[in-house]
């Protein structure tokens, strides 16, 4: 027996072990970016001075040199201009549709979940070609017009998925409370519905901002000079002239991931907690 | 029958629904479609040369053309060549033929001085690949409107001049290994995530729920960030001046000048894939691992299984759907893969999109692009269908 309890021990420790291999090689290649962002010399990895912990080896100058660059700033303004109306579009056409696809009366709901999810499941490179041509032709390209179009419709099917789950929690004898009440359809949606949802809205609202945010095969069949975003612009840097810089931006991108990550937590949590709702 | 109130329920869902159906429709859907006509329908030969390939068609395809066809094929190209038409004409019969396109842009340019009636002598005194039926059998095929020609070439397969086809030459077959590579690729990335990922996520699934949230937590952070900045991280660690061939070298494991090569080559892509996919595979696991009761393992064990035989017997089958869904996933996103292998792939490690890209950026070869996108959607279009089955329609992932 005791031979048999130190075997599954040895395995238990092991397990762990293994898993906590596993945790790391998720985590630590993320983690190594951040103390790599202070380098003082113009190198990809530790030098001598940062292991010694010598200050001089530590600097802040790449987040200076990303802060003046006029090709940083404007790429932050074209991901965040980009982003924003792609996920405001996405949101508003999203859940519209997931309000129409969560109705019982819904007629041929799982054909037009599909359509609806096949931006999500097919290859972007794929996506892009056939835009590239198509938007093209319809002088789309090399405009931010085309590419907040491009990126919207990339991230609807989160929030189609988003909403349409939170729906499925939502109880629908609030609405008949509601219209028995005297309240209309508009109302309803207004005063009982939204909030009741809005958790669910705003993640894949989220959602579809972090696409666009982190979309750069759409971007470069797409964009001209004119539309770098800052994934754009990362593609750049690592490709044709690596500098450290990225290395500041990816440190940026890294906390922004935390806060979204967060966010999403967070009102994952609040929605369960609702009234009005029946998991 | 359905009452008046019904339908008018159902007018009202769909008319939500229409909006976005319309937008995907137009911003997606079509030019998905657009793409997929190019793939099989050419029309820049036949609409340049519209009398030369319609007096191909009634050609024996034995002997040389007769004069009636030289003069036509010289006017057209004198034409082409005012109009600046003439590089998008001979760039596609040269995909046919390789060697062609300086033939027709060189012979297109003397024939402006070449004068008379004997077009045939004149276009084999300039280029004597005028008299080869090779020559026209490629602008025959050029000039087919509606064509299987990209399709063939992006299996590796030619038409012969009789009709029949037949397999590239051996040292030209190049997409047939791409796409046995990248099948090949996918499958080993999906593979090594299930094995890193399962026990993972029976950790994550069966801890305290305090404890669970964290471990979830480690990994979702890589989900959510940034596929360039986790690109970035693997050329910061596994470059040749990068930290783990650093550490290596201050451990004395490797010698200063023998630093191995670890990116830009077929390794660089899949320790990348895998930890960009990873998650993919443990969010699936978790989700269908957390509703397999403990107590199952408990009845098992006080029933005489031991451990191993209890985990192979009732838990193992139980998490199947998981395993289903999360490999399903993860063998879809990466035979669509692009950005990483064209990071960190170096030559070794390109897949079949980036010969997409290519052909779509450098070569401007579109109707193959299309074809090879085509292909590709097929395949993953049949992957979702099956992974829908197994994942009931829920995306397991967020």
């Amino acid at each position: 027996m005791q031979a048999a309890g130190r075997v599954g021990q040895i395995g238990r420790v092991a397990y762990l072990g293994y898993c906590a291999g596993v945790l790391v090689f998720l985590i630590a290649p993320i983690l190594v970016i951040l103390p790599l962002s202070f380098n003082a010399e113009p190198y990809f990895t530790f030098t001598e001075g940062m292991l010694r912990f010598d200050p001089e080896a530590w600097s802040m100058r790449w987040y200076r040199e990303v802060v003046t660059d006029q090709a940083w700033t404007n790429a932050l303004a074209n991901s965040l201009v980009i982003g924003t109306s792609a996920t405001l579009l996405a949101t508003f056409l999203g859940t519209l549709a997931a309000l129409g696809l969560a109705s019982p009366h819904m007629p041929a709901r799982r054909l037009v979940m599909g359509f609806l999810i096949s931006p999500l499941v097919t290859p972007v490179i794929i996506a892009a070609a056939g835009m590239f041509f198509f938007y093209t032709r319809l002088g789309l390209g090399q405009t931010h017009l085309g590419l907040i179009l491009a990126h919207a419709v990339l991230g609807t099917p989160f929030v189609v998925i988003t909403v349409t789950a939170t729906l499925a929690g939502y109880n629908r004898n609030m609405t008949r409370a509601a219209a028995s009440l005297g309240a209309g359809p508009v109302r309803t949606f207004r005063s009982i519905q939204l909030p009741l949802i809005a958790p669910g809205v705003i993640s894949g609202a989220l959602f579809a901002f972090a696409t666009s945010f982190d979309e750069v095969v759409v971007v470069l069949f797409l964009a001209g000079v004119e539309q770098r975003t800052i994934p754009r612009q990362m593609w750049a840097g690592i490709r044709e002239n690596i500098s450290p810089a990225i290395l500041a931006v990816a440190a940026f991108l890294i906390v922004f991931a935390l806060c979204l990550l967060w966010t999403v937590a967070w009102l994952r949590k609040r929605s369960s907690g609702q009234a009005g709702y029946s998991p | 029958m359905r009452s008046a109130a019904e339908r008018r329920a159902r007018l009202r869902a769909a008319g939500l629904a229409l909006p976005l159906v319309a937008f995907v429709g137009v911003t997606f859907v079509a030019p998905l479609v657009s793409m997929l006509v190019r793939s099989v329908y050419d029309p820049v030969v036949a609409d340049v040369l519209p009398e030369t390939i319609a007096l191909l068609d009634d050609w024996d395809g034995v002997g040389v053309p007769e004069e009636a066809v030289f003069e036509a094929a010289a006017r057209e190209l004198l034409v082409a060549q005012e109009e600046r038409t003439i590089g998008q004409v001979a760039g596609r019969v040269n995909r046919v033929q390789g060697g062609l396109r300086s033939v027709m842009v060189v012979s297109a340019r003397r024939l402006r001085d070449a004068s008379g009636d004997a077009w045939r002598e004149t276009m084999v005194e300039i280029n004597p690949a005028w008299e080869e039926i090779e020559t026209w059998h490629a602008l025959r095929t050029a000039g087919e409107r509606y064509t299987t020609r990209h399709y063939l070439a992006a299996v590796d397969l030619t038409r012969l001049p009789d009709g029949s086809v037949a397999r590239q030459a051996p040292d030209r077959r190049i997409y047939v290994p791409l796409f046995t590579r990248t099948l090949a690729v996918s499958f080993g990335v999906t593979l090594l995530c299930l094995i890193l990922g399962y026990p993972l996520a029976h950790l994550i699934a069966h801890s305290p729920p305090r404890r669970g949230a964290i471990l979830l937590a480690l990994v979702l952070v890589p989900f959510w960030t940034s596929l360039l900045v986790r690109t970035t991280s693997w050329i910061v660690l596994l470059q040749n001046q990068g930290v783990i061939n650093d550490l290596l070298v201050a451990a004395g494991f490797i010698a200063d000048d023998a630093r191995l090569a670890l990116i830009y080559n077929m390794t660089g892509t899949f320790v990348a894939m895998t930890h960009v996919l990873l998650p993919f595979m443990v969010l699936p696991l978790y989700s269908v691992m957390r509703t397999i009761p403990r107590s199952h393992m408990s009845a098992a064990a006080s029933l005489g299984a031991g451990s191993a035989q209890a985990f192979w017997r009732v838990y193992w089958p139980q998490s199947l759907p998981g395993v289903g869904a999360g490999s399903l996933l993860v063998f879809i996103l990466a035979i669509g893969y692009y950005i990483t292998p064209a990071l960190v792939g170096g030559s070794t490690g390109q897949l079949i999109s980036n010969m997409v890209a290519y052909h779509m950026q450098t070569s401007l070869n579109w109707g193959l692009a299309s074809a090879l996108g085509g292909i590709i959607m097929v395949c993953v279009t049949a992957l979702y269908i099956l992974y829908d089955r197994i994942a009931g329609g829920r995306i397991g992932v967020t």
